[in-house]
């Protein structure tokens, strides 16, 4: 009898590869996804909603909204300088991380890559940064960069060296910028750097052994051979570099709060002091709103721009 | 079968007998309670106070939590946001504690107080900054001025015999202080508001209640004559450079770090101060002895009177979801023997009669001696007007410091927030 049943249930499955078949394959495919799918739209996607609901208002976050103003908050936001000057810090982080962060992330990648003694413990510790969380490489900061030679580590090598003083990097205007940029690179060079020894493992070594027997110098082969079949790696390192430079936040509200003076404001500490220091949450929620279009222009123009034109991918 | 359903009836009965005698115990009450004392001793009153209550009220749990100033606002700003305030929680009262009450987050004490002469123990003028269109919201437990703490050593090491009581006098000090190589000022101004009393105590001086009245009032402006010649007075100050290096990304600890160990000469600071002092040095001893202080000087023409003060103080008040165990609680922290002992460490100029005595710190009786004498008492801007313009004071009066805005900018800016805030 149940032998019988076994042939029955081969039979039935040979011959389900119809629409009944692809609809189970669907169903299945849908019931896999419905977890992630649930969980990215109660807290990604609704927010979303809220925020441009929330944008339209003037208002202070008890309560229900209640004063309508349309699209006045917006308005607001496109003429005020201090915004303006925030999206021009942005943007400078981004240059500045895609001319000297990543470059240096792809210097070290080379030669911690293949043949160093000892690369293990290189990569382990320049990683390390990258494990902190924000908050505590701002405090940490914090208390490196103070002004004080006897409490700042920083100012008081600074001082061993005759002829230099002592520099508040924090608390002044034409420095805070810089220091906070330093801070980034500590922190995320690591992770760009295993990014890129991911991506010259995925080289196959033939042709690296093909290039060393035509006879090809270690320049060239950097040149030539490894930074082009970098190409995706590259692509994926400088999208995730310019779209967390447009988005950090606790690093630089923990060290400056966006200060001195504006001087290091970003669109992230902006939205943050008018919504939870002013309670201004319509405004806030239009800011909001403003650095979301911002990263999906850029996007959708990056995605759009750099198509897939390299040999191994 | 018969044994069985007796087996059942019996068990039945222990059931419904124990859960009844469970009821009958009173539940366990949990009290949050927040406050933003970090000093050890400080920690150690408060901590002693709840353990004590808890002692009386077996069945009453506090959970105390001690936050840093600024974390305080930060965590205090998501709970509100999100419609939990903690039971019990630091407060200084004014336009913050009034936007509270207007979006139903505190619990009406009004009757409490009224019963049993509660509210008669406190100072009126204290008792009323935490209410709110006549309706109680919390208790006050200290109320003082800003004024100056100087460091006597380092004034008479400059050879300067007595502090300055005019504007002029105080420049002149600052220049001969900086002749001497010594610090003349501590500000952390980047926390925004140590540099924000300077400001509003020029504006007080040159202004007058008259002036602040009206702009707030509406019927005048922020960038009437008081509020500019305050801002070309403090840019005056600046231009001297009297502050310690890296000044505008300082912390009010930072500040309290230098005054503490003895770097700076002047700080210009609440009735916290002194406990600050000693607390962020690293003997952990102060200023003690060496502790000075004088009012804000005269400026020369102006409209103000030398007594009037610019201060605040702190309470405690209730949130809505809070029971009334909470309110109890609050009862015992305000009794005289509580406010003399936060008296003793300098935690708190005294609000309930009686409590005076229990101040030693000479300096604290004159503090609070000008507190109560002045005729024009001003809640700190940022705590009398709304989050929005308080916020805008202290950013723009940052600026001024920074020498990045014009006295005027600065006035229109916190007059543009003001038509938009207050109506």
């Amino acid at each position: 009898m149940k032998k019988n049943s076994f042939n029955q249930d081969v039979q039935t499955l040979a011959q389900k590869t119809g629409s009944a078949q692809r609809l189970q394959d669907r169903m299945t495919i849908v019931l896999f996804l419905l977890p992630a799918l649930v969980f990215f739209s109660i807290f990604l996607v609704y927010p979303v909603f809220r925020s441009v609901y929330y944008s339209l208002f003037s208002w202070k976050g008890f309560g229900p909204a209640v004063d309508f103003i349309g699209l006045n908050n917006f308005k607001r936001i496109l003429t005020d300088w201090i915004f303006l000057k925030a999206v021009g810090h942005g943007m400078l982080i981004v240059v500045l991380s895609l001319s000297i962060q990543l470059p240096l992330s792809l210097a070290l990648a080379l030669m911690v890559g293949r043949n160093l003694r000892g690369r293990a413990f290189f990569r382990t510790i320049f990683f390390m940064p990258y494990v902190l969380s924000e908050v505590i490489t701002g405090i940490m900061w914090l208390i490196l960069f103070n002004p004080d030679p006897k409490r700042g580590f920083i100012n008081a090598i600074l001082t061993l060296i005759p002829g230099l003083k002592a520099q508040p990097w924090l608390g002044d205007i034409s420095t805070v910028l810089l220091a906070i940029f330093v801070v980034l690179t500590w922190k995320f060079f690591g992770f760009h750097m295993l990014l890129y020894i991911a991506g010259l493992q995925n080289i196959p070594l033939e042709i690296e052994e093909a290039a060393l027997i035509d006879g090809v110098s270690k320049r060239q082969m950097i040149t030539y051979i490894k930074i082009p079949l970098l190409g995706s790696t590259i692509r994926t390192s400088v999208y995730l570099s310019v779209l967390g430079s447009l988005q950090v936040f606790a690093l630089v509200w923990i060290m400056t709060k966006g200060g001195p003076v504006n001087a290091s404001e970003l669109m992230s500490t902006y939205m943050y002091r008018f919504s939870f220091v002013r309670f201004e949450l319509g405004y806030g929620s239009a800011v909001a709103i403003m650095m979301l279009l911002i990263s999906l222009v850029f996007s959708l123009a990056y995605l759009r721009l750099v198509r897939p034109a390299d040999y191994l991918s | 079968m018969k044994r069985f359903i007796l087996v059942l009836f019996l068990v039945g009965i222990l059931l419904v007998s124990g859960v009844f005698t469970a009821l009958a115990a009173e539940a366990p009450v949990t009290i949050t309670w927040w406050h933003i004392q970090t000093a050890e001793g400080e920690k150690v009153l408060w901590q002693g106070l709840a353990d004590e209550y808890m002692a009386a009220h077996p069945n009453v749990i506090i959970e105390v939590l001690s936050l840093e100033n600024e974390n305080f606002k930060t965590k205090l700003t998501t709970v509100m946001l999100s419609g939990e305030p903690p039971d019990i929680f630091q407060s200084w009262g004014g336009g913050v504690m009034n936007e509270y009450a207007k979006a139903g987050l505190l619990l009406d004490i009004t009757a409490n107080l009224d019963r049993d002469g509660w509210r008669d123990t406190f100072s009126p003028g204290a008792l009323g900054v935490y209410s709110f269109e006549g309706k109680n919201y919390g208790a006050p437990r200290d109320m003082g001025m800003v004024g100056f703490w100087y460091n006597k050593d380092l004034f008479a090491q400059a050879g300067i015999d007595n502090p300055p009581t005019t504007w002029t006098e105080l420049l002149e000090d600052v220049q001969i202080l900086k002749d001497a190589g010594i610090t003349p000022i501590a500000v952390g101004e980047g926390d925004k508001w140590p540099g924000a009393f300077w400001w509003e105590y020029l504006a007080t001086r040159i202004g007058g209640q008259a002036a602040f009245d009206a702009a707030y009032s509406r019927k005048g402006s922020f960038t009437d004559a008081p509020f500019i010649e305050a801002g070309e007075k403090l840019q005056e100050l600046v231009a001297l450079e009297p502050f310690q290096s890296g000044f505008l990304g300082a912390t009010w600890g930072d500040e309290a770090t230098l005054m503490g160990n003895g770097e700076a000469a002047m700080d210009l600071m609440g009735q916290w101060a002194p406990g600050a002092f000693a607390d962020n040095s690293v003997d952990k001893l102060g200023l003690g002895e060496k502790a000075g202080w004088f009012p804000f000087p005269v400026v020369e023409g102006g409209a103000g009177g030398s007594a009037d003060a610019l201060g605040g103080g702190n309470g405690f008040i209730i949130g809505i979801n809070a029971p009334q165990e909470a309110v109890d609680f609050l009862k015992y922290i305000s009794s005289v023997d509580s406010q003399i002992a936060q008296a003793e460490i300098n935690l708190s100029v005294p609000v309930v009669k009686g409590a005076e005595g229990g101040l030693t710190d000479p300096l604290l009786k004159i503090v609070q001696q000008g507190a109560a004498a002045a005729q024009y008492f001003q809640l700190y801007y940022d705590q009398a007007m709304p989050p929005a313009v308080g916020s805008v004071v202290n950013d723009n009066v940052q600026g001024l410091f920074a020498g990045t805005l014009t006295p005027k900018q600065a006035a229109q800016a916190i007059e543009d927030s003001a038509s938009q805030e207050i109506k």
